[in-house]
C-alpha cells in the first residue's frame, strides 16, 4: 500500500499583475499555541507575542493570531508547554502579496488601516478579507502574508486577483 | 453646424481633442474636458429632458451634481444607465446618450398632455382621486401613473459590469477641493498629517474653475495649478478626484463614491465606480455652497439656468449663451453679471433691490422677472420694473436666489442646521458630526479671501485635535473679500405656475395648497407635494420651498426648519455599494477535497453552510435523483457506502477543566466519558431551545473533539467562545476550530470493515469508540459512529490527504458492490433511522420536543436548562413523530401541515407540520418526520397531511420516528 498523496488547496504559483504579486505558498508546520489562563509561556525560546506582535527566530515565527492565541510557524512546539496546542498546518491556505501596489490591493478587501503607522512591518492582525476571516501578517512595508480557511482558498485567490487587476488598471492610466 | 455656440479660445477644454458623440441619435462634436451638458449647450442644444410629472420641456439648470433636469440615459459597453446627470457625465469619444421620459421623441412628447391637464395633477391629486375602489390602485391606477410619470427606464438585465469597493484611512479627510479645501489640505499636509482630499469634480479647484478669481496676486488657475502640483508631490496626501463623499457615519466613517471608468471610451479593466469607506480621525467639510433659483412664472424653460451654472459654462467650457437676462437678489449674481460682461456676453441684469444702475450693462433695479416665453427654448423674458413691464429677448435666463451652504454631510448624524438671517440661509452648528469642522462656503463664508482664511484655520484646529504640533508654513494669499449682501426673494407673486422643485414638478401653488390643506409641518409638506423626493433630493429647491411654506403658515423660516438630511449626498448605484457581491461573490465558496472527483462523477452539487456537497452520484440508466439516491441507500444497507463528512464542524477542546466546561455546554455529561469513547450530545441556547447536536470524542484526559452540524459550526464556535469568556473565565480550557484541518469520510454498511482494511491495520473499535489510526501511512483518526444506522466508521486525515483518501475509498467501496453516496441518500438513511437534523432542531424545538428530554441531565446545570423548564415549554407541545402514508404509494412533502382527518386546513385546527421526508427503498414507502401536538401519545392515529402549495392531501399514520432497526443492532454489531 502506498502512502496517501498530499495536495495543496491551490497550486503553489505566483501571479504577477501590475505592480503586485500573489504567491500561494506552504509555510510548513503551523501550530496554534493557546496558553492557559495566567500563563505567558516561552515557546521554542521565543517570548509569547503581545497582541499584533510577530516574534521571529531564524526561520521560525511566533505570530499573534487572536485572543490568547499564537501561531507557531515553521516548527513543532517544544514539549511541556502550559498551553493548548493544535496542529493547524492543514487548516489554512497561505498567500504572499507583495509589491508596490500590495497595500492598494489589500485595501480593496480588508477594512484594516494599512498605513505603516497603524500596521507596521512585523505585526499581525485578525481581520476580514472580504467575507472571509483571515490572519494578516505584514512582513514589510510592501509585503503581506494572508491566511484564510483552506476550503476558501479559491475564493481568496479569485478575489485577490480581481483586486490586483483593478489596481493595475488604475496604474495603467 | 458643429459647436455653433462655442466661444473661440475660451474655456478649459482641449480643442486638440475633438470628440464625437450622439444624443437622441444625432451626431455632435465636443472637446476633451466637456461634460455631456456643456457639449450639448455648445452645439446649441438646450432641450435635454422632459419633466417628471407634466413632461415639460427642460434644459440644464446647473453645472454640478445637484442637477434636477438634465437626466439622460447613457449606453456604454452593453451597459444602459438611466438617470445619468448630463452635468456629471464627462464626454468621451463615441458616447451614446438618449433623453428619457418622453414618447415618441424629446421634441414631440404625447405625454405632455399632462401639462394641459395640470389643474388636475396638483399636490395630493393622487391621494384624493385614486382612493376608490381600493382594488383599482394596484391593478390600474398605479401602473398607469407610473407609465405617465417617472424617469429613466431600466433595461431589466443584471448589471454585470465591474464595480469596486475599497477602504481608506487618514488623519484628516478634506471634503471639497475649492479654495477652502485646498488651503486646509495643504496646511494639514505641511504639518505632517495624512490627508485625503476628495472632490467630486474631474479636477481640483471647485468654484475656482468657473469663477477664476485672482488669488495671491496671480490668476486663480495659476494658484490652483501650483497647489495641485505641490499636493500631488506630497507622500502624505492622497488626492481623490471624481469622488463624492456621500455620507457621514459614526466614529469618523464616511462613504464616498468614485467615478473610475465612466469618463473613458475604453475603460479596460477599470471598474465603472468604486465605493469607498473612509475612516478619518478628523474631517473638514469644505463642500461649498449650492446656488438656488427664484420661483417665478414659467421659470423652467430650456435656457433657464442658475447664474453659477451659466458662469461655469461660459468660463470653463466656452459656451456662448446668447443674450442673457440675469435675475438675482444678491451680490454674487451681480458679480456674475459683471464677469459675463467682461467675457463679452450680452447681459441684462434684473434685481429687486434698489441698487445703483452704474454698470456697463443694462440694470433693472427694483425689478423682477414675471414671465418667460418659448416652449422648447427660451425666447424672451418679461421684466416688471418701476417703469412698467418690458419684454426682453433672451436665449438664456440666469437665476440667482442666493446660496445654500452644503451642510448636508454635517447633518447626517441628525443634527439640524440653524437659520442665518444675514445670508438668508441655513448654516451648520458646531460639532454636529463629532470630529468634523465645517469651513468656507459650506458654513456661509462666501468670499474667496474668507474661504482661504477659513480653510487654514480649520486645518489648524484639526491639527491641534490630532495632537500634531508642527505648524504649516503657508500663509493666506490675498483674494477678493467683498461682503455678501442679499435681499431674500423666494417666489415672485403672480399668475401661472412658478417652479420650486424642477425634478419633481412642484410649484409654489402646490406648497401653498399643502399648507392650506393642513400639511403645515415641513416634513408633511414634503410628503404631500413630493418636493425634495427626486434623485436630486431637493438640493436646489428645499430652502425655497420651506420659505414659501413658512410664508404661507406665518411661522417664519427658522421655526419651520428643514427636513431631515440623509445619506447619500448624491445617488449611489447599488452595484457600487455591493461591488463584487453578485452571484457567487455574495459569500465565499467552500470546496471539499473530494469536490473535483464528485463533479467528475457527475454529482450535482448543493450548497450547505457555504460548502458544496454532492447530492447524488448518478449512474448510467438512472433517470433522476431518486433512482440514484435510492440505489445508493440500498447499497449502504446491503454492502457499503462512503461519504465526505468533512463539512461537519470540528472543535478542539483542551485543558484540565475541559470536561467541566463541556458539562456546562452540553445537556448531558461529558466529563465521565472515558478516553477513546464518543458520546452523542445536545446543546441548548440560553433560552432553553435546542441549538445543535453532535458527537463529543475524548482523545485524551484533557483533550476532547466536539463535532457540530455543518450549518451551525460557526454558531457553536462563537457560543463556546462566549461561554468561556463570560461564564468560565476561570477554567483551564481552550477551544479552536479544526474543521478545516481534517478531511473526514463516513464508511457505512455491512462491508465497512472490509473497506477500512484496505487502508491499513484498523483498531478494533466498539460502537462509539475512537482511536488514532495510521491511514495509508498517514497519522489519522478513526471514530466508530453512524448516521446511517449501519455499521459505521468515520476516518479522518489531515486535509491535504483528503483528495487521495476519497479516491481510494470510492475504489474500495465500488469493488465491494458499494458506492459513494451523497446528501440525498444520507437523508434517506437518517430519516429511516429517525435521526434529527436542523430541519427538526430548527430553533423552536426543545430537547423534549425531539424526544431527547432525558438527555437534559438532572444532576448538573447547563446553559439553557433553567429556561427550558419555563411554564409553557412542557405541556401540549408539538412532539417529534414519524409519519407513514396510509396508502403506501402516496408521496409526502416537507413543509406540509397536519390536521385531524375531518378538520378544515385552517390555523386553529393545525395539529403540526412535516419537517423531513424521504422515499425509503428499504421499507418501500415514503417516510416523514414531523411534529404533532402530544404526538408521542398518538402513535397509531391517522391524520391528514395537507400541502396547500402542492395541492396535496395525504392520510398518514402517526408512528414512532425510528422506522428501521429500532433496537440499533445493525450499527452496534
Amino acid at each position: 500500500m502506498t502512502d496517501l498523496v498530499a495536495e495543496h488547496a491551490v497550486a503553489l504559483r505566483t501571479t504577477d499583475i501590475g505592480r503586485a504579486s500573489l504567491t500561494a505558498f506552504d509555510p510548513g508546520p503551523v501550530f496554534s499555541i493557546a496558553p492557559y489562563p495566567g500563563v505567558r509561556p516561552v515557546v521554542n525560546a521565543m517570548p509569547f507575542p503581545t497582541p499584533g506582535q510577530i516574534v521571529t527566530q531564524g526561520a521560525v515565527r511566533l505570530v499573534w493570531a487572536g485572543r490568547e492565541q499564537a501561531f507557531l510557524i515553521g516548527a513543532a512546539p517544544d514539549e511541556g508547554l502550559s498551553a493548548a496546542i493544535t496542529d493547524q498546518s492543514d487548516g489554512w491556505a497561505w498567500f504572499r502579496l507583495q509589491g508596490e501596489d500590495a497595500t492598494a490591493v489589500l485595501a480593496r478587501l480588508t477594512p484594516l488601516d494599512l498605513r505603516v503607522s497603524a500596521f507596521a512591518p512585523g505585526t499581525s492582525a485578525r481581520a476580514p478579507l472580504n467575507h472571509m476571516q483571515a490572519v494578516i501578517l505584514r512582513t514589510a512595508a510592501d509585503a503581506f502574508e494572508l491566511a484564510v480557511f483552506r476550503s476558501m482558498a479559491q475564493t481568496a485567490q479569485h478575489e485577490l486577483v480581481e483586486a490586483m487587476t483593478r489596481v493595475a488598471a488604475r496604474r495603467a492610466r | 453646424m458643429t459647436q455653433s455656440h462655442r466661444i473661440p479660445g475660451r474655456g478649459l477644454i482641449d480643442r486638440s481633442q475633438p470628440l464625437n458623440f450622439t444624443f437622441d441619435g444625432v451626431m455632435y462634436q465636443g472637446y476633451q474636458g466637456d461634460t455631456l451638458a456643456s457639449a450639448l449647450l455648445a452645439n446649441g442644444v438646450r432641450l435635454m429632458g422632459r419633466s417628471f410629472k407634466y413632461h415639460r420641456p427642460r434644459g440644464v439648470l446647473t453645472a454640478g451634481s445637484e442637477e434636477p433636469n438634465a437626466l439622460v440615459e447613457v449606453f456604454e459597453n452593453g451597459q444602459h444607465t438611466p438617470n445619468t446627470r448630463a452635468t456629471m457625465a464627462e464626454l468621451y469619444g463615441g458616447m451614446v446618450a438618449r433623453s428619457q421620459n418622453r414618447w415618441p421623441s424629446l421634441g414631440l412628447d404625447v405625454m405632455a398632455v399632462n401639462d394641459l391637464l395640470s389643474p388636475f395633477f396638483s399636490a395630493g391629486f393622487y391621494y384624493k382621486t385614486f382612493m376608490w375602489p381600493r382594488a383599482f390602485w394596484e391593478k390600474l391606477y398605479e401602473p398607469a401613473i407610473r407609465r405617465a410619470a417617472g424617469l429613466g427606464r431600466l433595461d431589466r438585465r443584471h448589471d454585470e459590469a465591474a464595480y469596486e469597493k475599497a477602504f481608506a484611512h487618514c488623519d484628516l479627510l478634506v471634503i471639497g477641493a475649492g479654495p477652502t479645501g485646498l488651503m486646509a489640505a495643504m496646511a494639514a499636509a505641511q504639518a505632517g498629517a495624512d490627508v485625503i482630499l476628495a472632490d467630486e469634480g474631474s479636477a481640483l479647484g471647485g468654484r475656482i474653475l468657473a469663477d477664476q478669481p485672482e488669488i495671491g496676486d496671480m490668476p486663480g488657475l495659476t494658484w490652483l495649478e501650483t497647489m495641485r502640483t505641490d499636493l500631488a508631490a506630497m507622500p502624505n496626501v492622497r488626492i481623490m478626484t471624481r469622488t463624492t463623499v456621500t455620507g457621514a457615519y459614526d466614529d469618523g466613517t464616511f462613504g464616498a463614491l468614485e467615478r473610475v471608468g465612466l469618463h473613458l471610451a475604453d475603460p479596460g479593466d477599470l471598474p465603472r465606480e468604486c465605493f469607498w469607506r473612509i475612516h478619518a480621525r478628523r474631517a473638514i467639510l469644505a463642500a461649498g455652497a449650492l446656488e438656488r433659483p427664484i420661483a417665478h412664472r414659467d421659470n423652467d424653460r430650456p435656457g433657464v439656468m442658475l447664474a453659477s451654472g451659466l458662469r461655469a459654462y461660459v468660463s470653463r467650457w466656452g459656451v456662448n449663451p446668447g443674450k442673457v437676462v440675469l435675475f438675482s437678489n444678491n451680490d454674487s449674481g451681480l458679480a456674475t453679471a459683471r464677469a459675463l460682461t467682461g467675457m463679452g456676453i450680452d447681459v441684462s441684469y434684473v434685481d429687486p433691490r434698489p441698487i445703483p444702475v452704474t454698470e456697463e450693462f443694462p440694470v433693472y433695479a427694483e425689478a423682477r422677472v414675471i414671465a418667460t416665453q418659448g416652449r422648447k427654448g427660451l425666447k424672451s423674458v418679461d421684466i416688471q420694473h418701476r417703469g412698467g413691464t418690458s419684454r426682453v429677448e433672451a436665449r438664456t435666463l440666469a437665476l440667482s436666489g442666493g446660496w445654500n451652504p452644503s451642510v448636508h454631510l454635517a447633518c447626517h448624524l441628525n443634527g439640524r442646521p440653524q437659520w442665518d438671517e444675514t445670508i438668508a440661509a441655513f448654516v451648520p452648528r458646531s460639532d454636529m458630526v463629532p470630529g468634523m469642522i465645517v469651513a468656507g462656503a459650506a458654513r456661509g463664508t462666501f468670499s474667496t479671501g474668507a474661504c482661504l482664511q477659513d480653510g487654514l484655520e480649520a486645518a489648524q484646529a484639526s491639527l491641534t485635535a490630532l495632537g500634531i504640533r508642527k505648524k504649516p508654513r503657508l500663509g493666506v494669499p490675498v483674494a477678493e473679500a467683498a461682503p455678501y449682501r442679499i435681499a431674500p426673494v423666494w417666489a415672485v407673486e403672480g399668475d401661472g405656475r412658478a417652479w420650486l422643485d424642477f425634478a419633481n414638478d412642484v410649484t409654489v401653488k402646490d406648497v401653498k395648497l399643502s399648507a392650506q390643506e393642513g400639511f403645515q409641518s415641513v416634513e408633511h409638506m414634503k410628503r404631500y407635494t413630493t418636493q425634495g423626493m427626486a434623485p436630486d433630493q431637493g438640493k436646489s429647491s428645499n430652502v425655497a420651498a420651506l420659505a414659501v411654506l413658512a410664508d404661507a403658515t406665518g411661522q417664519g423660516i427658522a421655526a419651520t426648519g428643514t427636513t431631515t438630511y440623509r445619506p447619500p449626498f448624491v445617488p449611489v448605484s447599488i452595484a457600487a455599494m455591493g461591488a463584487g457581491g453578485r452571484g457567487t461573490g455574495f459569500a465565499p465558496q467552500r470546496f471539499l477535497t473530494s469536490d473535483a472527483q464528485s463533479r467528475a462523477m457527475g454529482a450535482p452539487m448543493i450548497e450547505a453552510g457555504l460548502w458544496y456537497r454532492p447530492s447524488y452520484f448518478p449512474r448510467a440508466g438512472e433517470k433522476d435523483w431518486r433512482d440514484a439516491a435510492e440505489r445508493e441507500a440500498v447499497m449502504v444497507r446491503g454492502a457499503v457506502g462512503v461519504c465526505d463528512v468533512s463539512t461537519l464542524g470540528k472543535i478542539d477542546v483542551q485543558g484540565k477543566d475541559a470536561g467541566r466546561f463541556l458539562d456546562f455546554l452540553y445537556t448531558n455529561t461529558m466529563s465521565t466519558l472515558p478516553v477513546g469513547k464518543v458520546r452523542y450530545g445536545l446543546m441548548l441556547r440560553e433560552d432553553g431551545f435546542v441549538m445543535d447536536d453532535g458527537t463529543c470524542a475524548r482523545l485524551g484526559p484533557d483533550h476532547f473533539l466536539v463535532t457540530t452540524t455543518t450549518a451551525a459550526a460557526g454558531q457553536v464556535m462563537r457560543h463556546m467562545d462566549f461561554v468561556q469568556q463570560a461564564f468560565c473565565a476561570d477554567c483551564d480550557v481552550r477551544t479552536i476550530s479544526v474543521t478545516e484541518g481534517w478531511a473526514q469520510f463516513a464508511i457505512a454498511g455491512p462491508k465497512a470493515r472490509e473497506v477500512l482494511a484496505t487502508l491499513g491495520d484498523a483498531p478494533d473499535l466498539p460502537f462509539m469508540g475512537c482511536a488514532p489510526m495510521t491511514v495509508a501511512g498517514i497519522a489519522g483518526r478513526l471514530f466508530r459512529i453512524s448516521f446511517s444506522g449501519e455499521q459505521g466508521y468515520e476516518v479522518a486525515v489531515p486535509t491535504r490527504y483528503g483528495k487521495d483518501l476519497f479516491a481510494r475509498l470510492v475504489t474500495a467501496a465500488e469493488s465491494l458492490e458499494g458506492c459513494a453516496y451523497g446528501m440525498e441518500a444520507l437523508n434517506i438513511l437518517r430519516v429511516e433511522k429517525g435521526f434529527i437534523t436542523h430541519a427538526e432542531i430548527h430553533g423552536r424545538t426543545t430537547a423534549d420536543d425531539v424526544g431527547l428530554g432525558k438527555m437534559v441531565s438532572a444532576k448538573k446545570d447547563c446553559i439553557g436548562k433553567a429556561a427550558s423548564q419555563r411554564p409553557g415549554l412542557s405541556e401540549d407541545r408539538q412532539q417529534l413523530v414519524g409519519l407513514m402514508p396510509v396508502n403506501q404509494g402516496e408521496t409526502l412533502s416537507a413543509g406540509a401541515h397536519l390536521y385531524n382527518e375531518r378538520d378544515p386546513a385552517t390555523r386553529v385546527h393545525d395539529q403540526g407540520y412535516v419537517t423531513s421526508v424521504a422515499p425509503s427503498p428499504t421499507l418501500g414507502t415514503w417516510l416523514g418526520l414531523g411534529f404533532v401536538v402530544n404526538g408521542r401519545a398518538r402513535h397509531g392515529e391517522v391524520i391528514r397531511l395537507d400541502d396547500g402549495l402542492r395541492k396535496r392531501q395525504v392520510l398518514v399514520e402517526i408512528v414512532d420516528p425510528v422506522f428501521f432497526d429500532p433496537e440499533g443492532g445493525r450499527m452496534r454489531d
